[in-house]
Order: C-alpha cells, then sequence, then structure tokens
C-alpha cells in the first residue's frame, strides 16, 4: 500500500517534472513553428481544386489527388483549428502554466528574502568588485557612498560595527518577476481567443442603401439574430483627386431598437467601425444591384437663391426655382469617361466610379440642350445665367457590405496585450541589481571593498558601480583639501 | 524639393561603406576603418534628410485629398511608410542606426562588414523589385495610425534582429574550427544563398528594363538567372549558384582570422547578439504582433486570421522566443543559439519578403 502510494506520487512528480519543463517548451516552440509552416504553404479553407493544382507541382499531377486526400486527412487544409494543432497549442499553455506554477515560489522567495550584509571576503569572491583606498574618517567615507549611491536611487542599509561600516542595497528585484508577467499575459491571450470563438460569431451583411436589418449571416443559409436593427442610410466612395484610387468607403449606419427608435448613428470607414451591444459592423466592401431603380439627389441653386435639395426618378423633371428653366432627367451612367481615341462619352465601369447624370435643361423659345453633371466634378453643374445643379448622389442603387462581428474575448486580448507589452519591457529592461559596500578603517586610511551582482545588463551595472565609486571619490577629495 | 538625389546619394554610400569595411576587415588600418564609419555616417545623414523631404512632400499630399484632417493626423498620415519601396527604405535606415549605435557603443567597427551587406541587398531590393518610388495615395485600409505603428515598430525590430544577425554570424566564423561543423556548414551555406540571391538580383538589375520594373516583383524576381523560363539558361544559374554557395564554404574560414585579428572576441559577439534580441524581441512583439492584430481588428474586425503573413511573424516570435529559452534557462551556449540567431533573421526575411514572393507566387501560378 504505501510502495503504491509512493510510486504514485514519484509518477505524478516525474510527470509534473516532465510538464514544467524548460526542455519540453523548446520542443513545443519548435513543432509549433515548423507546423506552422505548412498552413503557410497549403491554402487554408480553399477549394480543393486550388490546393490540387498546387500539389501537383510538387508531386505530379496523377499523385497529386491522393496526397491532397491524405494531407485533408491530416487536417492541412483547414491546420490551425485541426485537432492534433489545437492539441500541441494546449501542451503549450500547460507546459507554460505548470512551469510558472513550479518556479514563482523560489522566485518570489529570492525577492522576499532580505539582502544580507557580506563580508569582505565574499566580496572578494563577487563577480563586478572594486577596492579604494581614502585618507579620510570612517564616518566622511560613509556618508560619501550613501550619497552617491542615493544619487542613483539605492537606499543603502547599514550595518555599523567597529571600524566596519557595511553598507548594502538593491533596486530592481520585482523585476524578476517580470517574466511570469509575460508568461501570464500569454495565457490570458488565449482565454481571449477561447472566449471568442466560444461566445462570438463572425459574419457579414449586405445592406442595400434605405434598407434595414434585424439578421447578419455566418454564411448564405445561417442567419444570426442580431437583437436589433441596423439600417444603411447611405453609402459613398471618395475618391482622389484625378484618378480612381478610392480614398474612402463610408457608410451611414443607423440602429433601432426593437420599438423603431433611433438610438445610434454613425458614418463608418474603414478602420472606424461602429459597435453596438458588443456587436461591430466594419465597412468592408460595396457594390451595385442589379435592377435597382434608384434616385437622383440634385441640390438646385438659382443665381443669387438659396440652395433645394430635390429627389428625382429616371425621367422626371424639376424647376429651376425662380427661373423659366426646367431639368428632365435624361441619362445616367455609373461610370463616364470621354474616350481617349474617339472623343465620345462611354462608360467604362459598372460600378459607381465616376457618376454622372445627363439633364435635358429646356426654356422657352430655346433649343433644349444635353449637359452631364458629374458628382466628383461640382464645376460640370455650373450653368449660364449663374445658377448650379450639382449631382450628390444616385441613391438607392448601391449596398454597402458589412462585416458583422461580435468577439467578447476581445478586450482580454488587449489587456493581456498591454499586460505583455509591461512585462516584457522591464523583463529586458530592468534589472535586478544588488550592491554591498564594505569600509573599514585602519589607524591612517580607509578602505572601501564594493561588490555587486545582477542578473542582466552587466555592462550598464559596471557603469554604475564606476559611477558610485567616482562621485564618492570626488565627495572625499574635494572635502579633504577644504 | 525631391528627395530621390538623397536616397541615391544614401544608397551609394552604403554601398560604397560595405566596400570599405570589407577592405578594413582585410588590411585592418585604422583609418580605412574610420572611412568605413565616416561613410556610413554621410550616408545616413543623407538618407535622413531624403526621408524627411520624403514625409514633408506626402505630407502635403495627404493635405491636399484631404483638407479638413487634422494637423497632427496628416502627419501621421504622410508618414512615409506606405508600400514596399518606403518600408524597405526605412528598414535600410533603422538597420544603420542600430549599426552606428553598436559599432560606438562597442567601439568596434568590424560588424559593419556584416551589416552593411544586408543594407545593400535591401536598396538593390528595391531597385529590381520595381516598386513604386512615387508617392502614392493611401488607400483606405492603410489610414490608420495602429498601422504606421505597427509598421515603424516592426521595422526597428527587424532592424535590431539584423544586427543581432550580423553578430551571430560572425560570432560562428570565429568559434569554428573546421568546416566539417554544421553551424558552420549551416552559416556558409546561409550566406552563399544571400550572397546568390544578392548577385542575381544585380544580375537582374542590369538587364531588366525600367518599364518592365513597373510591374509586379513576382513576374521578373530572379527571372533573368535562375527562374529564368529556358532550362539552359536557369541551369547554369542554378549551377553557378551551388558553385558560389562551394566557394563561399571553402573560403568563409577566411574570416576567422581576419576577425581575431581585430579587437572582436566570441563574447563581444555573443553579447552584442543578444543585446540586439533583447531589443528587437519586445519591439517585434509590441510592434509587430500586438499592433498588427489591433490595426487587423478595427479594418477588418478578427485580430488574428492565420494568413500566411501573420503566421510567418508568428513563426520568427517562436523562434526567437526560443533563443531566449535556450539561451538564458536552458543554459545553451555558443554556435547552438548562435544559429537560431540566424534562423530567427531567415525567418524576418521570410516573413517580409517570402510571403508575398514565394508563397503568393505558388497560388498565383496554381490559379493559372
Ligand atoms: C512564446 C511564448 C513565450 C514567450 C514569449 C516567453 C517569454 C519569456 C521571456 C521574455 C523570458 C525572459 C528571458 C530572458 O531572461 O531573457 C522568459 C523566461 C522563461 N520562460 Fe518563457 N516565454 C514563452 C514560453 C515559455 C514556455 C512554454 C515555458 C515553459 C516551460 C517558458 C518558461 C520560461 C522560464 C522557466 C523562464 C525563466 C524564468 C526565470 O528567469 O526565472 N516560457 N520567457
Amino acid at each position: 500500500m504505501e510502495e503504491n502510494e509512493k510510486e504514485k506520487t514519484d509518477l505524478f512528480e516525474s510527470i509534473w517534472k516532465f510538464l514544467a519543463s524548460v526542455k519540453l517548451a523548446i520542443a513545443v516552440l519548435i513543432i509549433l513553428a515548423l507546423s506552422s509552416i505548412i498552413g503557410t504553404i497549403v491554402e487554408q479553407k480553399a477549394e480543393p481544386a486550388r490546393n490540387i493544382a498546387l500539389l501537383a507541382k510538387f508531386f505530379g499531377d496523377t499523385a497529386a489527388p491522393t496526397v491532397y486526400n491524405i494531407f485533408a486527412k491530416l487536417g492541412f487544409m483547414d491546420m490551425y483549428g485541426s485537432w492534433w494543432f489545437t492539441t500541441f497549442l494546449a501542451v503549450f499553455s500547460i507546459n507554460l502554466i505548470v512551469c510558472s506554477i513550479d518556479r514563482l515560489p523560489k522566485t518570489w522567495r529570492v525577492v522576499k528574502s532580505p539582502q544580507k550584509p557580506l563580508s569582505d571576503s565574499a566580496i572578494k569572491s563577487m563577480p563586478l568588485r572594486k577596492e579604494l583606498t581614502f585618507k579620510t574618517a570612517l564616518s566622511e567615507a560613509r556618508d560619501a557612498f550613501i550619497k552617491a549611491l542615493g544619487s542613483l536611487r539605492y537606499t543603502a542599509q547599514e550595518a555599523p560595527e567597529q571600524d566596519t561600516v557595511r553598507l548594502y542595497t538593491q533596486k530592481g528585484k520585482y523585476a524578476r518577476l517580470a517574466v511570469y508577467v509575460v508568461h501570464l499575459s500569454i495565457i490570458l491571450i488565449f482565454i481571449g481567443a477561447i472566449i471568442g470563438t466560444r461566445f462570438g460569431f463572425r459574419g457579414y451583411l449586405n445592406l442595400p442603401e434605405g434598407r434595414a436589418s434585424t439578421v447578419a449571416f455566418k454564411s448564405p443559409t445561417e442567419p444570426i439574430e442580431l437583437g436589433f436593427t441596423v439600417k444603411c442610410n447611405w453609402y459613398n466612395t471618395l475618391y482622389y483627386e484625378g484618378g480612381d484610387t478610392p480614398r474612402e468607403f463610408q457608410s451611414e449606419l443607423v440602429i433601432l431598437d426593437s420599438n423603431g427608435k433611433e438610438v445610434m448613428k454613425k458614418v463608418i470607414e474603414v478602420n472606424d467601425p461602429l459597435t453596438y451591444q458588443g456587436i461591430t459592423f466594419f465597412q468592408s466592401s460595396y457594390g451595385m444591384m442589379s435592377e435597382a431603380q434608384g434616385y437622383f439627389v440634385l441640390d438646385i441653386t438659382p443665381s443669387g437663391g438659396s440652395e433645394k435639395r430635390v429627389w428625382l426618378r429616371y425621367g422626371d423633371s424639376f424647376d429651376i426655382p425662380g427661373t423659366a428653366i426646367r431639368g428632365k432627367i435624361h441619362d445616367f451612367s455609373p461610370a463616364l469617361t470621354r474616350d481617349r481615341k474617339t472623343g465620345r462619352l462611354t462608360t467604362y465601369s459598372d460600378k459607381m466610379v465616376n457618376p454622372a447624370v445627363a439633364i435635358e435643361f429646356s426654356q422657352q423659345g430655346k433649343d433644349p440642350y444635353i449637359g452631364w453633371i458629374l458628382n466628383r466634378y461640382p464645376e460640370t453643374g455650373f450653368l449660364p445665367g449663374g445658377h448650379k445643379v450639382s449631382f450628390a448622389d444616385y441613391w438607392g442603387v448601391e449596398y454597402t457590405g458589412l462585416q458583422v462581428s461580435k468577439d467578447p474575448g476581445v478586450w482580454l486580448i488587449y489587456l493581456a496585450s498591454i499586460i505583455m507589452a509591461v512585462g516584457l519591457y522591464v523583463c529586458f529592461f530592468i534589472s535586478h541589481r544588488k550592491i554591498w559596500i564594505n569600509i573599514s578603517s585602519d589607524r591612517k586610511s580607509v578602505r572601501v571593498s564594493m561588490g555587486g551582482s545582477t542578473n542582466r545588463n552587466r555592462i550598464n551595472f559596471e557603469r554604475e558601480l564606476d559611477r558610485i565609486a567616482s562621485e564618492a571619490t570626488k565627495a572625499i577629495e574635494g572635502r579633504s583639501k577644504k | 524639393m525631391n528627395s530621390s538625389v538623397f536616397f541615391d546619394i544614401s544608397a551609394g554610400a552604403y554601398i560604397a561603406a560595405m566596400i570599405i569595411y570589407i577592405i578594413y576587415l582585410v588590411v585592418r588600418n585604422r583609418n580605412v576603418g574610420i572611412a568605413a564609419s565616416g561613410i556610413t555616417i554621410f550616408g545616413f545623414v543623407s538618407q535622413t534628410t531624403a526621408l524627411i523631404i520624403r514625409w514633408v512632400n506626402s505630407y502635403h499630399f495627404w493635405v491636399s485629398s484631404n483638407p479638413d484632417s487634422g494637423f497632427v493626423e496628416s502627419i501621421l498620415r504622410g508618414a512615409p511608410l506606405r508600400n514596399l519601396y518606403e518600408s524597405l527604405i526605412f528598414f535600410v535606415w533603422s538597420l544603420i542606426l542600430f549599426h552606428l549605435f553598436v559599432e560606438f557603443k562597442y567601439k568596434n567597427r568590424s560588424i559593419g562588414a556584416f551589416v552593411t551587406p544586408l543594407a545593400a541587398l535591401a536598396l538593390l531590393f528595391i531597385d529590381v523589385s520595381g516598386s513604386t518610388k512615387e508617392i502614392q495615395p493611401l488607400i483606405p485600409a492603410l489610414q490608420s495610425n495602429w498601422l504606421l505603428f505597427h509598421v515603424l515598430l516592426s521595422f526597428l525590430g527587424y532592424a535590431a534582429f539584423g544586427v543581432s544577425f550580423g553578430a551571430a554570424a560572425a560570432y560562428i566564423v570565429m568559434v569554428t574550427e573546421s568546416r566539417k561543423e554544421l553551424p558552420y556548414i549551416f552559416w556558409s551555406i546561409t550566406i552563399g544563398i544571400f550572397l546568390v540571391v544578392l548577385v542575381a538580383m544585380g544580375i537582374d538589375f542590369l538587364s531588366i528594363s525600367t518599364a518592365q520594373r513597373a510591374e509586379f516583383i513576382q513576374n521578373h524576381f530572379l527571372k533573368t538567372t535562375l527562374r529564368n523560363p529556358s532550362p539552359a539558361v536557369a541551369g547554369v544559374s542554378w549551377i553557378a549558384a551551388v558553385i558560389l554557395i562551394f566557394l563561399f564554404w571553402k573560403f568563409g574560414l577566411g574570416l576567422r582570422k581576419v576577425l581575431s585579428g581585430m579587437n572582436m572576441t566570441p563574447a563581444i559577439l555573443d553579447e552584442i547578439t543578444y543585446k540586439s534580441i533583447a531589443v528587437g524581441f519586445p519591439l517585434f512583439t509590441i510592434g509587430g504582433l500586438i499592433m498588427g492584430a489591433i490595426w487587423a481588428n478595427s479594418a477588418w474586425g478578427k485580430y488574428w486570421t492565420w494568413d500566411p503573413k501573420e503566421t510567418w511573424s508568428l513563426i520568427t516570435w517562436f523562434v526567437y522566443a526560443l533563443y531566449l529559452h535556450a539561451r538564458f534557462v536552458s543554459g545553451w551556449r555558443g554556435k547552438r543559439v548562435a544559429i537560431l540567431s540566424v534562423v530567427g533573421f531567415v525567418a524576418v526575411i521570410f516573413t517580409y519578403l517570402g510571403v508575398n514572393l514565394v508563397l503568393s507566387g505558388l497560388h498565383a501560378y496554381g490559379s493559372g
């Protein structure tokens, strides 16, 4: 019975040792790094044909389908979600947790154990040390060194004895805990990612101008209830001047609660989404709805008068107030340009890249004429007589493509990122430094031996010791000159 | 004012500095060393000027099309880090910055011979890749402060890794006794491959017209030699490449005498390798991974999608984490950790260039 218990604890101990070992960490890191490469070569979650074509390059056309099947069985086609990759990630985090639990108490003891004064011989065996002698009194040397330590923000502790003062001090002992903070942040990231996949979703929604929806879609057959209504007021692409490089994709979204009351309104852009009740809408694409009939939105300003907005259908007419001029919507082009060779006006894209409306202007007693007014070039709307017609929008024919996602774990990811950043900074740039200075007086002189140890950045620490020595020396010699 | 003159001056200066640093390694004359540093500093000043001019120009460019954007925002949007060309230029700038820092701090010039070739490689690559040098309008996905800091910090991190690579390479040479040692073989082949790519890009550069250069990189990267459509030319290039790598392996050890003739010890090189990684790792973690993830989340609603670029930066991160643990916790010393540092930098290069060139190339061909 006893034996059994002992064996059990032995077994437990060796498993624990194994899970806590850095050897395991190194092995798992190598495995994760190497296996991750596969997923960057084989296209993930792609149609089989694409990867078979890829594999054919390495294995030949005949072998490719077989190789594909083997790879698919191994989970290479959706690798980062495969059972074995997930297992390695799990082993990695268990390793990290066990290792930290295993070591933290020891480190904690090191941090918490008080620093003790050392004998001269102990200081002599330190990796960094210095010997100095001064012709001065013990107390002066002591004061000078305490002051020099203080100027580098070390608070000296003191163990006075007969004819000897032992000073000792340390800085940055808590920096030893920083690696645990870094490791903890990695675990928090894992937890955040798990929360995100468990309780969040990622979908999309194509929302035409003027329409509303209460659902988003994970896939065309998988709608998800939002719990509120989202409506797209308008979608718009802005362009850089003189070209067709898009400058901004924008949609105005409105959130309506279950009573139909407007609770939020925002113009979203790429990199500037809207979030409501934990669900975020990202501007992700746009497009034209085929066969939709929209409204031509015109801003009409008669010479000297004020601007008026009208919404018109194809073929509708309008008056310029205070004049006898009548306009009629005659034609529309989503992307108007003048052909370089023929000089004719043509449409060069079916997207609304350069929308233009043709308006037939007529006035009693004059010949009617047709003018193109371009949305992106307002100067095309300056009419003879100082009137102005600008083409604000062809509304109701575009849809905005929204990425819809809910990730309740993301705040944890961000928090963990901050923790990791701070942890890494402390870990690499703050070191635990200990200094011992023994000052003892002979009849005429004072002998000082300094020693120090640090867990990193030895060169900087050496400089620090040099500075303490030289500052104290200056103080002592300055005083004895007086 | 146009920045390209200053860029050209700095490119010339760095390439000259590379040659002089190498001469310095051989002749070990102090004045030659001073000349090498001087020319590097001159190139650096000139490149800094060029960067500032370019920044001012693209600031005005941004303001002209976004008049309602605030002052700080316009400065950020004008940062010259918006395409391959600008980011490589910035990489070279930060590499040289780190190099000068190390050179002054450790009072040792010889690493220059290992770092300046990286700068030259990057500069040549810029020219061959034909990535556009025009100031381009910023497309919406790139209008993000996170992206800006992401690029900025990752490149500073890459530069620190570059210095660690140079130091680790020098370290491996110094401690090698025989050419049959694995670390040496690995190292010489890696450097050999760098060299082959450098030469091959040089040939690309000489044979490709400017008009062709304006095309996509993958269309003609190494197309004149190793990836030449003619099997004969490609075959000869491959043989030449293998010979070159062999020669490097054969004579690489000669560098050792050179290095040990200077006040360069393996311990210093090891320390420089570690220090650079200690600087690079936090920069890369915060800038490369964290800010990249935040940007992705704000632009696409997902902080991590396992796309090849992200995955490769994670692989790079794993390799350097491996280095830190192997060296600090498991007590690996010497060649083994130096190799990890070399592998880490190969991963860096693959993350930045390989993903675009090799992987996307694979898939582009796959889809016809
Ligand atoms: C990729 C994930 C990891 C990162 C980013 C990371 C980060 C770090 C860093 C920055 C250090 C300090 C290194 C130095 O002193 O220069 C460290 C130390 C350490 N890490 Fe990790 N680590 C990771 C994974 C792991 C894993 C899986 C283990 C599991 C065994 C582990 C065990 C340790 C140990 C034992 C130390 C030394 C702690 C000490 O000095 O008391 N690490 N880690």
